[in-house]
């Protein structure tokens, strides 16, 4: 039997996130229809690259402009998604954004929901994902009608499969929200720009960076390399960088293709939060830290001194 | 008011995690408080002593040794305690229905706190599940919370620095993110007095929880031991910065 396969796509002022191809890549599988939810007005600008990816069709989900970002609207509004399309199971991105609203569908729609999921099987309905914070792989197996699947960004390589997407229009514009409203959208300006959960560089500093004032330096290299600022734990404890930068088993688990660990030192709980980076790239002064047996490439090294000159480099190539 | 912290009682962030059976853990390590749920339960003190008249009451699902975790939360500031026997793990569906059920065989809630997840399942959703069945809206990932006469205002933080305003009606339903506060240890007079705190035990089977339409069950679990084989770079600073653009370039293709 065929399936309907809802992806929810994300985008981040009005701009499609590049983790969106991956999950619609992991979502094609075999006896599969896959149906692009897009909430934010841009189907018509996404129509090419969405069908490009396999996408048949482009569900354009219409909110009243007030509650554009209210993600209890903006669940409510995927679930009638779901009954009006039949659609059988959904694909979301496990971002900081996916955190605030695919438990709100599986709640609304009281059915399975598996986060941060890296594989998702769906003849068997089997998720694979992670648990004890990165310690062990699990599988999950998911009863009950129209499961939720979270998917960690960078989990698949984009692959290319040519449709040509139609676009319905789907009214949501009756949906209210009288619990939940957002008053305020704003920006702490401290960390950096590009999510740690997204991005396919992060540069992460350690007790090795020695005070706050020199996370500029990563800052600076980050810009350069399109990549996003993380820490480890003592950075935060230490109150050299806010919480929102910390990596590791209570901070974020991310999966970047290169991970670049600076004064680092690779704590169990550190690891717990990159393990799955595709490349780590230690710089310690210190050889014998754990993070330089555990990693693909390692320069014992200060890295106060090695990033600025990459930064350099950067600027004249 | 009654202010309720849902608690879980969960590996030690630094026990080696050993699989027996392929689908289960073996148990034989350190439990303690989920960290984020001592978030929850600091803010919950500081709004019970902001509104007098109120308690804070943790609630815990989990075997005997779960009884820790509730002390732990007790010495933290909860004046009191609800263990929920099970012999069994639970998923976030059926959790959600035992902790509504149990709140609800107990008190009003007026607030209801939960760490914005836990270490071990890594679920992210109970409190969402939670706030569904009680008609409560639930904000996760809060950093800042105030509670006002008839509304909360709670700051979730999201990643590239964006924070959100949400206000919210009451009841309702808080994530505690690590960003919302810092939890002081114990004292000692504090962790004696939580020993005389009360706790009151629930079976599972008398709370009659009804069956759920969905279920996620663990089929197998498997150790994650990534090893990798680490290649020296070497030379001076310069020759370093160069080799590292130049593996950024030629073998991870990101630049």
């Amino acid at each position: 039997m065929i399936k309907h396969i809802g992806v929810i796509i994300e985008q981040d002022n009005g701009i499609m996130k590049a983790a969106n191809l991956g999950m619609i890549t992991m979502a094609r599988q075999k006896h599969t229809i896959l149906f692009a939810l897009v909430m934010d007005g841009s189907a018509g600008a996404l129509k090419e690259k969405l069908s490009s990816f396999g996408i048949s069709t482009i569900i354009e989900i219409r909110l009243a402009e007030d509650f554009q970002d209210n993600p209890d609207v903006r669940a409510k509004a995927v679930a009638k998604a779901v009954e009006k399309f039949e659609l059988s199971a959904l694909f979301g991105l496990s971002t900081a954004m996916g955190k605030d609203l695919l438990p709100r569908i599986a709640a609304i729609l009281d059915g399975s929901l598996v986060m941060d999921c890296f594989d998702v099987d769906l003849e068997n309905n089997i998720a694979g994902t992670s648990r004890y914070s990165g310690k062990t792989l699990a599988k999950i197996k998911v009863r009950g009608p129209v499961p939720v699947f979270g998917i960690r960004p960078n989990a698949r390589e984009p692959v290319q499969e040519q449709k040509s997407a139609g676009i319905i229009q789907f009214e949501a514009v009756s949906l209210d929200s009288k619990l939940l409203r957002v008053v305020k959208r704003g920006e702490t300006g401290k960390d950096s720009k590009i999510s740690l959960t997204e991005a396919e560089i992060i540069i992460s500093g350690g007790r090795g960076m020695k005070n706050g004032e020199n996370f500029n330096l990563l800052f600076e290299c980050a810009q350069k390399l399109n990549a996003a600022v993380g820490s480890s734990r003592v950075a935060v404890d230490s109150g050299w960088v806010p919480y929102a930068m910390q990596v590791g088993q209570t901070g974020e688990k991310v999966s970047p293709k290169v991970y670049i660990a600076c004064g680092i030192s690779g704590s169990i709980q550190h690891f717990a939060g990159m393990k799955t980076s595709g490349m780590v790239i230690a710089i310690n002064l210190d050889e014998t830290a754990a993070i330089m047996s555990n990693c693909d490439y390692y320069a014992k090294a200060d890295a106060l001194k090695i990033i600025p000159e990459i930064t350099k480099l950067l600027e004249t190539s | 008011m009654q202010i309720y912290v849902c608690v879980k009682h969960v590996p030690d962030s630094a026990a080696y995690i050993r699989i027996i059976d392929n689908r289960h853990i073996d148990e034989n390590i350190t439990f303690l408080l989920n960290p984020y749920d001592e978030h929850a339960l600091t803010e919950a003190v500081r709004v019970r002593d902001m509104h007098p008249g109120s308690e804070v009451i943790a609630v815990c699902l989990g075997k005997e040794d779960a009884e820790k975790t509730i002390r732990s939360a007790m010495a933290m500031g909860a004046d009191r305690g609800i263990l929920i026997l099970t012999e069994t793990g639970h998923d976030s569906i059926e959790t959600a229905l035992i902790l509504k059920t149990a709140i609800e065989e107990d008190g009003v809630p007026g607030l209801i706190f939960t760490g914005k997840e836990s270490i071990d399942d890594q679920g992210m959703q109970t409190l969402f599940r939670l706030g569904a069945l009680f008609d409560f809206p639930v904000v996760t990932n809060v950093a800042r919370l105030e509670i006002l006469a008839e509304k909360a205002l709670a700051d979730a933080e999201f990643s590239g620095g964006v924070v959100k305003t949400y206000e919210m009606s009451l009841p309702c339903v808080i994530g505690a993110g690590k960003g919302l506060n810092t939890p002081k240890y114990p004292t000692v007079r504090d962790v004696m007095r939580s020993r005389k705190s009360p706790v009151k035990t629930l079976l599972l089977p008398d709370l009659k929880i009804p069956p759920a339409q969905a279920r996620m069950e663990v089929v197998e679990l498997i150790p994650h031991l990534q090893k990798r084989q680490p290649v020296e770079i070497s030379g001076t600073d310069s020759d370093i910065a160069q080799k590292i653009v130049q593996i950024l370039k030629d073998e991870a293709k990101v630049i």
